[in-house]
């Protein structure tokens, strides 16, 4: 099982990414932004967190023009699968391979604690581990992780069952408690909480459910 | 361009008194040009030169066995085992903080984690100690607002996690705030870099960012007392840009790796002149920089202009001349500049040409050496009076006065502002005692705090300094880490008053005393004077900031209780309320001595609480609000009640130190009793763990209700 882990000039959560996927026994890639083309058999593409050419002109938006822009755009065609994390999530929705978009927090301030989230959809490879409803803590960390959609966009994504993870509590705004999405095919994901910051280290007094949602993803990645 | 004429006005407003220009005259036997004037001032006012400080700071306890370097360098590098090493300071930006908040706080953290990459080390972990005026005060929100946003925008963009810190008000700090940043990185023992150039003939680099006109004159600027023209003073803020100071982390530590440094500097206070001056300084070499190669990001930029510019984001190497492709490739490859702005050579000289035309000519080992260096004349502070009779206050009223207070309460409004967690490596965030953060890949985690009581200080600067440095120490015992070492923050008023300078050369000799005693070396630092408005003074506050080390992760004690487990004291009954927390809020009285620090005991209870590890649920010291106030915060964490039985408002609010309160299971209680015996440590069962409510010798109120207040105090008092 093989992952790419993109790294834009800013990405900060570039090597926590790998390092969550490399501890579930995936064989990781760090993929430089100007690279034009992805590692041969790459499986999945992790798109970090951070401040991708400093959140400048818009959240993303540079990132979603980066030279790397177009291999991962044919990945996500082709049917690979994408994770998109906090800044990863914002770049994704640039580069419309979901749909929605990410504003400015409702209260206006960046926002980082630990986040109870609800899952919403157990039919994708990265929330199948999971039953419905059931509770995961992931940290959130973000200034612009407030979602929106409008009306048509948010009937679709409940009709089709694409809203990945809900906030337990809404911490941003973020429209119906939205905290991640999933595309029309069901292999890209875009969430604003870290996974990758839960893994459960010993002494930490933090959640652990982050290795559950990397473990169920390579197992899913490996079955398939 | 015409430089302006050398005039008593212009030396003046260079900050350079009389005396110190008489000396210029006599090192370079002519007068000085325009540049020259603006690069001796840079170089020699407190900021960067610690003219009334240096004496004093020599007597500091700086060595040590783990200690790979001490002060001098840009920061601290302390042994951690394995190959490793923790690399930390802490330095404050308080003027700039206080003119234009954002900004200020954000390029004091740049300027930090500048400092700490400089040496070869990634950034591990960021805290920041913040004094601010009283919350009714008219600049006291926008300042809270404006500091708290800027520190959160740099280090969340720059990816370093805030694990720690301190937020306190008081009025002195009405018209001058302090923001005291600390960093902390982790870099390999045999890969430390060091500013000293060496060789002749060697390329001078420029990495980084642009230079603009930001910042010129921002260190003299630091060097001054405020008055009612504050607001001129803006344009001598730089502004920060995280996301090319995180591109050039990276790049910098590419070429590192790539073994092309010889030397590196980063370009803090006083910019190019003070980075270039200290190259050649240390290395006994001269420089040569031709300035028509800088890059620069504004046009028709003047000599003076360059050398004072403050602008962030940037670096200064000495390349070996082999490796100029190699290392030119790695920049151009993060989109930064990298441009060869001079060479090292053999004379004595700091050679300054612009436009071929010579701006600066100076003997460059007296531009560092031969700055003022002044033995001020101080007095010693008079000693307290002895705290007369209080109030009456009930326990709990007592308690609401502290938790109600935003200088006790719960500060999640600041600290979830920050990154916390980003790195992955955070193991106990801000909020229960000192931060802990993994040494990535490693099974060693490390543990940071920092702490000061300013009143203490003012009360009794020599048991406040020991203090500061005991409650520092005390907090990484109580996370279960051995202390390693501390970086000072040395923020005081005018040392030109006597009583000014008694505060500090009390507090340093404090300081001294406590890290002799306790081998806990003082290994970087910075000095912060003239904190004064319309000439009265801050509190005297002497920061330190902290390192302890944890060989695993399994050495941590925990800071939470559970139902049902015995609350233990550590340490002697509570009885000094002089200078307490209590009688501050609950009376507005700051009267009394500071708390006396037995250092040996210090020593001996913060060894027996790491020693019983075994024994213990969750640990917290006693500080400010004594053992009521540790008592409500880890029930408070913890989500249940807490019974404490002694009802003497001293020994609940007393601030005696050395002591710690203990959360263990009963037979785990019985059985540190015991051990307390054998060792010679008073160790107390003094209450339980349980239930919902919160009693205090019998006064009782429900968890729920003072969480309430504990937790919106904060933002209440400030209107946020």
């Amino acid at each position: 099982m093989k992952a790419a882990v993109i790294t834009f000039p800013g990405s900060n959560c570039d090597r926590d990414l790998a390092c969550a996927f490399a501890e579930m026994g995936a064989e990781v890639t760090r993929v430089w932004h100007k690279d034009d083309a992805l590692p041969a058999g790459t499986d999945i593409v992790a798109v970090p967190g951070g401040f991708s050419y400093g959140d400048y002109l818009r959240c993303g938006a540079i990132a979603a023009r980066s030279p790397v822009a177009a291999a991962l755009r044919a990945h996500a065609a082709r049917g690979g699968l994408v994770l998109g994390v906090c800044n990863g999530f914002q770049i994704l929705t640039e580069l419309g391979l979901l749909p929605g978009a990410l504003m400015r927090n409702a209260a206006l301030r960046y926002i980082c604690r630990p986040e109870r989230l609800i899952v919403a959809s157990t039919d994708s490879p990265f929330t199948a581990g999971y039953a419905l409803g059931d509770a995961v803590t992931f940290p959130i960390a973000h200034h612009d992780g407030n979602y929106v959609i409008d009306a048509e966009g948010l009937a679709r994504l409940k009709a089709e069952g694409r809203i990945a993870f809900r906030y337990a509590t809404n911490p941003n705004g973020s429209v119906d408690d939205i905290a991640g999405v999933l595309s029309e095919n069901r292999r890209v994901l875009g969430m604003m909480p870290h996974p990758e910051r839960a893994m459960g280290m010993t002494g930490a007094q933090e959640s652990a459910d982050g290795s559950a949602f990397f473990r169920a993803l390579c197992a899913a990645m490996t079955a398939a | 361009m015409q430089e302006p004429q050398i005039t008593q006005d212009l030396i003046a407003a260079h900050g350079l008194k009389p005396d110190e220009y008489a000396r210029i005259l006599e090192i370079i036997g002519r007068e000085p040009t325009f540049t020259e004037l603006g690069i001796f001032s840079a170089m020699w006012n407190e900021h960067c030169s610690y003219k009334s400080s240096k004496k004093w700071l020599r007597t500091l306890h700086t060595t040590g066995e783990r200690v790979i370097c001490g002060p001098g360098e840009n920061a601290g590098v302390v042994d951690i085992g394995d190959g490793q090493a923790v690399v930390f300071k802490m330095e404050s930006h308080n003027h700039p903080s206080y003119i234009e908040p954002h900004q200020g706080a954000a390029t004091g953290v740049g300027g930090i984690l500048r400092d700490v990459f400089t040496m070869g080390a990634r950034p591990i972990a960021a805290m920041d100690a913040l004094s601010f005026g009283l919350p009714g005060h008219e600049k006291t929100t926008h300042l809270v607002k404006g500091v708290v946003e800027g520190i959160g925008s740099y280090g969340n963009c720059f990816g370093v996690p805030n694990v720690g810190g301190e937020v306190r008000f008081h009025r002195s700090y009405n018209g001058n705030c302090l923001v005291n940043a600390f960093a902390a990185g982790l870099a390999e023992t045999d890969k430390i870099f060091y500013s000293a150039a060496s060789g002749v003939g060697m390329p001078v680099v420029y990495l980084g960012a642009k230079t603009g006109r930001d910042g010129v004159g921002g260190a003299t600027m630091a060097s001054a007392e405020f008055d009612d023209t504050i607001e001129e003073k803006r344009p001598t803020v730089q502004v920060g840009d995280p996301f090319t100071e995180k591109c050039l982390l990276e790049a910098c530590l590419e070429l590192m790796d790539s073994g092309s440094v010889i030397s590196i500097q980063d370009m803090g206070a006083a910019g190019l002149t003070c980075s270039a001056v200290e190259m050649g300084d240390k290395g006994g070499l001269g420089i040569r920089l031709n300035l028509d190669a800088v890059p620069q990001r504004e046009a028709n930029m003047t000599a003076y202009e360059m050398m004072l510019s403050e602008s962030q984001e940037r670096m200064l190497m000495v390349l070996k001349p082999e490796k100029e492709a190699e290392a030119r490739a790695i920049f151009e490859k993060w989109d930064l500049d990298f441009a060869i702005v001079g060479e090292t050579i053999p004379e004595d000289r700091f050679l300054i040409v612009h436009g071929n035309t010579v701006k600066a000519d100076l003997p460059l080992s007296k531009l560092a050496s031969s700055a003022p260096e002044y033995d001020r004349p101080w007095v010693e502070t008079p000693a307290a009076a002895p705290l007369g009779a209080l109030p009456e206050i009930a326990p709990i009223a007592g308690l609401m006065a502290l938790i109600g207070s935003p200088n006790h309460a719960h500060k999640a409004w600041v600290w979830e502002q920050y990154d916390t967690q980003v790195m992955a490596d955070t193991l106990r965030r801000p909020g229960l005692g000192a931060g802990i953060v993994r040494v990535h890949g490693t099974e060693k985690a490390l543990a940071f705090t920092s702490d000061v009581t300013p009143r203490y200080v003012r009360a009794n600067p020599y048991e406040g300094g020991k203090q500061a440095v005991a409650e520092a120490w005390r907090n990484l015992c109580a996370v279960g880490a051995e202390p390693l070492a501390a970086t000072d923050n040395l923020n005081f008023g005018n040392p030109e008053k006597p009583e000014i300078m008694g505060q500090f050369v009390g507090a340093i000799k404090g300081i001294g005393e406590a890290c002799r005693a306790l081998d806990f070396p003082v290994v970087s630092g910075n000095v912060s004077l003239y904190n004064e408005t319309d000439g009265k003074g801050i509190l005297p506050t002497p920061t330190i900031g902290a390192v302890g080390l944890l060989r695993t992760a399994d050495e941590i004690i925990g800071g939470l209780a559970a139902e049902g487990d015995a609350a233990v004291l550590i340490g002697t009954r509570g009885t000094h309320l002089g200078q307490s927390a209590l009688i501050a809020e609950a009376f507005g009285m700051e009267d009394g001595d500071a708390p006396a620090v037995d250092l040996e005991r210090e020593r001996r209870h913060g060894e027996f609480l790491r020693a019983q590890r075994a024994h213990l649920r969750g640990a917290t010291d006693l500080s400010e609000g004594g053992l009521a106030l540790a008592a409500f915060e880890m029930a408070e964490a913890s989500g249940v009640g807490v019974t404490l039985d002694d009802s003497d408002i001293a020994a609940l609010f007393g601030e005696d130190q050395a002591r710690y309160l203990v959360a263990a299971s009963p037979a785990d209680a019985e059985a540190l009793v015991a051990a307390g015996k054998a060792a010679g440590v008073p160790v107390s069962i003094i209450g339980r763990f349980g239930g919902d409510a919160i009693s205090l010798g019998g006064d009782a109120a429900p968890l729920t209700e003072l969480s309430k207040v504990f937790r919106s105090a904060f933002a209440q008092a400030l209107g946020l």
